[in-house]
């Protein structure tokens, strides 16, 4: 990764800031890269598009009305004809007002008109629980949009990764949903901008054999800090950051589940037909493997912080899933 | 107006009925709805046809006045906007009978009939869905600074749906160059549409935008294409989107095995008599026309239709493996 280069491309950056900064140079390389989303002029609610409409104008940087179908269906048709829109939803909730736009229009419109039209866009919709948003502003929906052929699901974690999942879901050209976490809009990171994260693959966070965990977004932060403090104590684990929900890094999981014996997914999402159950059940039906999950249980996510965390993951919850499963 | 453009005008009409109805005989006993079954042997059409035979000069009047580089967003009753925009009926037939030549390969059928080739940019299942759609591709052409225009056709039915108010609020919010047509065939596919909206409808809501409106009478082509050519021409001077409410009657059911049997027989009977092609017949007698020049297009037409139906059936199927085709790339190959 340019080890011959003199340029240096290493900088310390907020995950914020490296998907503007992605976006940024996309929009530098490429006059047909866009956005739109509401009060996107003002650099986007959590500040994701800072000075990008000082910079590209706001026929580029389009604010647009709370008019979720249609910021969704018109991405849609700029698509078509010609444009690369970067879709700004605000948060995952909303855009379960322009479910239509994405499931019927966006994912299908390749393959039923039978490859006469591409839909190159990128949706970002922040997930997670933050700030006590409460039920509307806090859910992780990953699973709803792994679900529907046509469409590529991302979830970084890093600031490396926002950066380069983010390029590569702009070059990609097709439809992308892409999940930035709200609580890690100010986690800072080295980002090199040489490195362009492939889709669909994994990043191995430690290296061990004696069971598998497999993670994405918020759940990366908490099974660093289990790692970090010793709290899986003389277990190894092999931990994978899976960074792409779809396609997901089959060989890196099936690897590391049939070399361990054991794996045990977690994330933020409703453990109920979360994309945690996806895993499981190909790993165990390629490998044999024991499986474990942990996610949230199947309640709305509440407001006071004692209800919250019933919600959220923890590094004790990590730790009791883990002992459950090495017990078995 | 040409005696040509009136000639133009009935020939692409005859087009879009016979075309129609040449589907519809090909598509009987294939379809499992409404309470139905199918027929053990499968019809040459499998699938659902929404027919827009009765409304066939609102798309004629309205394309006559397109380039083949504007771009046009369609309804599930999509048909005759396809062909108006200058699709061919062969490859259309071929899509409905899920051929490999059809223009979706035979995975969209007739709700999804689409050449973008001709900028048509697809009919849609979903009422308003195309809505949005249009106005995102007018906002691209603004954007790459292209002088095209987007002609964006829904019908009545979709005035009460969000997208239509999202959609009229954008084009006119960011000036982008769309013809909005609501063909109003005064029905939401088996209801009444005045009996389910308040207000005055469409072309009131059009206006409530700041949108320039106009009304017309959606049976008479002429009267249509009048009423575009001038909206176009504002259009593409760079006004931004004009709204044509054309009022209209849908003569079949909601779709093909829907006998319509809900309607006041005299409210049909009284329809009949304003078919837009005897109310085209009647211009074109008054401009000299001789039957025998109708009789000759009339025929024309049918052989069109009849090559169209040959041609469909003696084209070869999909294979199974082209399921798999025409998704996505990334990760192509990864189906569980």
């Amino acid at each position: 990764m340019n080890a011959g280069s003199s340029v240096k491309t290493l900088k310390t950056m907020t995950y914020a800031e490296a998907a503007c900064m992605a976006l940024r140079e996309a929009m530098l390389a490429d006059g047909n890269v866009i956005a739109l989303g509401e009060d996107l002029g003002r650099g986007g609610v959590f500040g994701q598009y800072r000075g990008l409409a000082q910079e590209f104008g706001a026929e580029r940087i389009i604010d647009t009305p709370i008019s979720e179908s249609n910021i969704m269906g018109s991405a849609v048709g700029m698509a078509l004809a010609g444009v690369r829109p970067v879709v700004e939803m605000r948060v995952i909730d909303f855009a379960l007002c322009a479910i239509d736009e994405i499931v019927n229009q966006a994912a299908k419109n390749r393959f039923m008109f039978g490859g006469q039209g591409r839909v190159p866009l990128v949706a970002r919709m922040p997930i997670g629980i933050w700030s006590a948003s409460a039920a509307q502003h806090s859910q992780s929906l990953e699973a709803w949009f792994a679900h529907i052929p046509g469409l590529v699901v991302l979830a970084p974690a890093t600031p490396q990764d926002n950066y380069g999942l983010l390029k590569s879901a702009l070059a990609c050209g097709d439809p992308v949903i892409y999940m930035e976490h709200k609580e890690l809009w100010g986690t800072q990171g080295e980002v090199d901008t040489q490195v362009i994260v492939p889709l669909g693959q994994g990043r191995k966070m430690a290296d061990g054999n004696d069971f598998t965990v497999v993670t994405w977004s918020r759940g990366v932060g908490i099974c660093q800090q289990a790692l970090d403090s010793g709290a899986f104590g003389t277990a190894k684990p092999d931990v994978i950051d899976l960074r792409s929900i779809w396609p997901w890094d089959r060989a890196m999981v099936l690897e590391s589940a049939a070399r361990t014996g054991k794996l045990l997914v977690v994330h933020e999402a409703v453990q109920v037909a979360g994309f945690g159950a996806e895993i499981a059940a190909s790993a165990a039906e390629a490998t044999g493997c024991r499986v474990k999950r942990l996610g949230a249980p199947r309640i709305p996510v509440g407001y006071a912080q004692v209800l919250e965390n019933e919600s959220r993951l923890s590094v004790e919850k990590l730790i009791a899933a883990a002992q459950t499963l090495l017990a078995r | 107006m040409t005696t040509q453009r009136l000639l133009d005008l009935y020939r692409m009409m005859q087009r879009i009925r016979t075309f129609e109805n040449a589907a519809e005989i090909a598509s009987q006993g294939g379809v499992a709805a409404w309470g139905m079954a199918a027929s053990a042997k499968p019809a040459l059409v499998r699938g659902p046809l929404h027919l827009s035979t009765g409304q066939e000069a609102v798309a004629a009047g309205v394309c006559i006045n397109l380039q083949r580089a504007d771009l046009l967003t369609s309804t599930h009753r999509g048909h005759g906007h396809t062909l108006a925009k200058g699709a061919d009926a062969s490859r259309m037939m071929c899509e409905l009978f899920g051929r490999a030549n059809g223009y979706n390969k035979g995975k969209g059928g007739s709700m999804h009939i689409a050449d973008f080739s001709v900028g048509m940019l697809g009919a849609n299942g979903v009422v308003a869905a195309g809505i949005p759609i249009a106005t995102g591709a007018a906002h691209a052409l603004k954007i790459r600074k292209q002088p095209q225009l987007v002609a964006c056709f829904f019908g009545d039915g979709a005035t009460n749906r969000g997208p239509f108010l999202e959609g009229l609020n954008w084009a006119k919010v960011y000036n982008l160059p769309v013809l909005f047509i609501c063909e109003d065939n005064r029905i939401s596919a088996t209801t009444p549409t005045s009996i389910m909206t308040a207000g005055e409808g469409a072309f009131a809501r059009a206006q409530a935008f700041g949108i320039p409106s106009r009304q017309v009478d959606g049976n008479d082509a002429v009267a249509v294409d009048a009423a575009a050519q001038a909206m176009t021409a504002q259009i593409r001077s760079g006004d931004g989107p004009q709204f044509l409410h054309a009022v209209t009657y849908r003569f079949k059911g909601h779709v093909s095995v829907d006998a319509g049997t809900y309607r006041d027989p005299q409210e049909v009977a009284a329809a009949l008599l304003k078919d837009p092609l005897i109310v085209a017949r009647a211009k074109l007698a008054e401009a000299g026309i001789a039957p025998a020049e109708l009789a000759a297009i009339d025929k024309d037409v049918q052989a069109e239709i009849d090559a169209a139906l040959a041609f469909a059936e003696a084209s070869p199927w999909p294979v199974a493996s082209d399921a798999y085709e025409d998704i996505i790339n990334t990760g192509s190959g990864v189906w569980q």
